[in-house]
């Protein structure tokens, strides 16, 4: 018997629903596989990994509060992945947001509060990101240079800044030499909801709510869905391919720069060398798990590799499972998920081998 | 004074030798039109495979084939989505560096800080040793490898049937297919070659530069690969000379880090590398040449019309 691609007359509707859970579930069954073959328990493994927190509502909270930032930066790269517009330094957007709120943070740090503070401590994470984000554009509109390698980078070349200002200038001077930065104020620190996380979790479902809003339902979402699926049509309809470029990576370096600041007035409550942790590049992966449409994000792509993420620290306690074997997990899945996607234009057909080809 | 410079040419070599192997593999893969972002996964893949199989076996020779296998095997994941199911290159090989990134640390996991012996100098010692003529004779294996390497991509690519054929592949896929030639065929031989040179480049740092594990010990050199590829306007022998000026770069930083240079923080130093890429890329691409030099085809899902 062989398996036998046939295209479909249409595109099917259902598997483009259907296929992000068909790679979960290859990812389980072949992870556990493998993980066996490495010497580990694979099927608690791959159970661990996808499913144990989502019945477990005691990580409900671990779960919103990886998710949030995931969000936040996959809804803001889907825009461009939908225009053919390759941002993969959203790590790097994001180190940069931190660091700017970071710095309002120490500037105001001797006030006694204030309201406005943490409003602008966000506002400069944004800023900054847009503005990171901005250098790929420029150098892609007016000098032709790939965004994908020079955004990728400028992530190195952040991670060094941060380091810099870690060993240096921002460093704790009552922090016994240890390189990270002053606990934020109270008055600096995001509002933590009990049973929720912190404010950024509501916030960043608002965030993707109003994505989808304006990629659905405006002039400005259409352009750009336009751009990325027919570029010569783009064109004859006056869409400009260049605009299109500034503003997919500028939002998306500003919702990158958000989700830093976030995390770091959120769970770190102060800027650490251990900031960048690989949101920026698992955002990827959550962008084309949801199908980069904002809804598919928040449900499907947030949620899974949020769940990889607390269940792959569950099962380093309980399992003796490395580290790394999460980022192996979530690679796989991206691998399992871009392979099945060829089932939305075609479909299995079995086959008895050596019979008359087609 | 004089030792101290041939030490220094001696560390550019070390460093420019992975960027050029790596390079080279890519730049055959994008002749063939396609855009294999999974360059630092596979390096990465094939670091731990030489290193572990090395330690397991003690010999050097065993422990680069194996690299070189593992890698083409990475590099086959990469093939049979992209090529097979036409799936999107970008995301394909993101995917791809993710993995590598997080297969190599795992299984690293138990030679972090373990050593194995250098793979040294190929000439006698009389030569290798020597003060002066080291610089030609006291390098490691790869070195000579990657030398001959630039040589036979350059010949084949322009001299021989064979490249002319991927080179096809690359320009006018429809063509290709429509005077017979196997686009996909050709295509996964290309990306095998490239996973190959990958594997290579990998294992010269975990056995060559620093015969000792590290995680993620390619630290981004897969990127600068990729975007010598660029700088070389997709051909060979300037792909030699960018990637001889990429390494010169890296070792002034490291020699100016180990010199104490105060001016500048070490963190500028290791930003160097980047930033520079960043500025070589923007002098590059700006000019109309290599917007026209790339392959036309490059990065497109090949589907024949049945």
């Amino acid at each position: 018997m062989l398996i036998e691609l046939e295209k479909r007359k249409e595109p099917s509707k259902a598997m483009v629903y259907l296929t992000p859970l068909i790679a979960v579930g290859l990812t389980m069954v072949v992870g556990a596989l493998i993980f066996s073959a490495l010497g580990y328990e694979g099927a608690r493994a791959a159970w661990a990994m996808f499913v144990a927190p989502l019945v477990d509502p005691g990580k409900w909270e671990d779960l919103g509060l990886k998710a949030a930032p995931l969000v936040m930066i996959a809804v803001g790269l889907s825009i461009g992945f939908r225009a053919n517009v390759w941002n993969i330094g959203a790590e790097g957007q994001y180190v940069v947001g931190g660091l700017a709120g970071t710095g309002v943070a120490l500037a105001t740090w001797h006030l006694d509060g204030g309201w406005w503070v943490l409003p602008l401590m966000c506002l400069a994470g944004a800023v900054a990101g847009a503005a990171y984000a901005a250098i790929p554009a420029i150098l892609r509109t007016r000098l032709n240079v790939s965004e994908i390698l020079s955004s990728l980078m400028l992530t190195y070349v952040a991670i060094q800044l941060l380091y810099w200002l870690m060993n240096g200038p921002w460093k704790d001077p009552e922090g016994f030499n240890f390189p990270q930065s002053r606990l934020f104020q109270d008055f600096q620190t995001l509002p933590f909801i009990s049973g929720v996380g912190y404010l950024n979790v509501p916030l960043s479902l608002v965030i993707a709510l109003a994505v989808w809003f304006v990629m659905a339902r405006t002039t400005f979402g259409f352009q750009i869905r336009t751009v990325g699926a027919a570029p010569q049509a783009a064109r004859y309809g006056g869409f400009s391919q260049e605009r299109t470029v500034w503003w997919s990576l500028v939002i998306g370096g500003a919702l990158a720069g958000l989700a830093g600041i976030f995390e770091a007035a959120g769970p770190f409550g102060q800027m650490v060398p251990q900031f960048p942790t690989g949101y920026g590049f698992t955002a990827i992966i959550v962008a084309f798990l949801g199908r980069l449409h904002p809804i598919g994000i928040v449900i499907l792509g947030g949620l899974v590799l949020a769940v990889t993420y607390v269940g792959g620290e569950s099962a380093q306690a309980t399992l003796g499972l490395p580290s790394s074997a999460t980022g192996v997990f979530q690679a796989m899945l991206l691998f399992f998920l871009l392979a099945t996607d060829i089932l939305i234009t075609h479909r299995l057909k079995w086959r008895r081998s050596a019979e008359g080809s087609a | 004074m004089d030792a101290m410079w041939f030490s220094v040419a001696m560390t550019i070599v070390a460093a420019s030798t992975p960027l050029l192997l790596a390079a080279l593999g890519e730049l055959v893969v994008e002749k063939a039109g396609v855009l294999n972002l999974g360059l630092e996964g596979m390096m990465l893949v094939g670091a731990v495979t030489g290193f572990a199989v090395t330690f397991a076996t003690g010999a050097a020779l065993v422990g680069i084939v194996a690299a070189m296998l593992a890698a083409v095997a990475a590099s086959m994941i990469f093939a049979f989505l992209t090529l097979t199911l036409a799936s999107n290159q970008v995301a394909t090989g993101l995917a791809l560096t993710i993995f590598g990134v997080g297969i190599s640390s795992m299984i690293g996991e138990g030679f972090v800080g373990k050593t194995i012996p250098v793979l040294g100098p190929v000439f006698p010692e009389a030569l290798a040793g020597h003060p002066f003529l080291r610089l030609l004779f006291g390098h490691s294996p790869l070195v000579y490898v990657s030398l001959v390497m630039t040589a036979v991509v350059a010949w084949f690519l322009t001299r021989s049937r064979a490249g002319l054929i991927l080179r096809a592949v690359g320009e006018n896929d429809a063509s290709a297919h429509s005077i017979g030639y196997s686009v996909i065929g050709v295509r996964y031989a290309a990306v095998a070659f490239g996973g190959a040179m990958a594997g290579l480049a990998g294992c010269f740092y975990s056995m060559v530069q620093t015969p000792m594990w590290a995680e993620e010990l390619t630290a981004g050199r897969g990127w600068i690969a990729l975007a010598l590829v660029v700088f070389s306007a997709w051909k060979p022998w300037r792909l030699l000379l960018g990637a001889y000026l990429f390494g010169t770069v890296m070792t002034l930083e490291l020699q100016a880090k180990a010199a104490g240079v105060g001016i500048f923080a070490p963190e500028f130093l290791a930003a160097l590398p980047y930033l520079a890429t960043i500025l070589v890329l923007a002098l590059i691409s700006s000019r109309r040449s290599v917007g026209a030099a790339a392959p036309a085809c490059l990065g497109r899902p090949f589907k024949p019309a049945t």
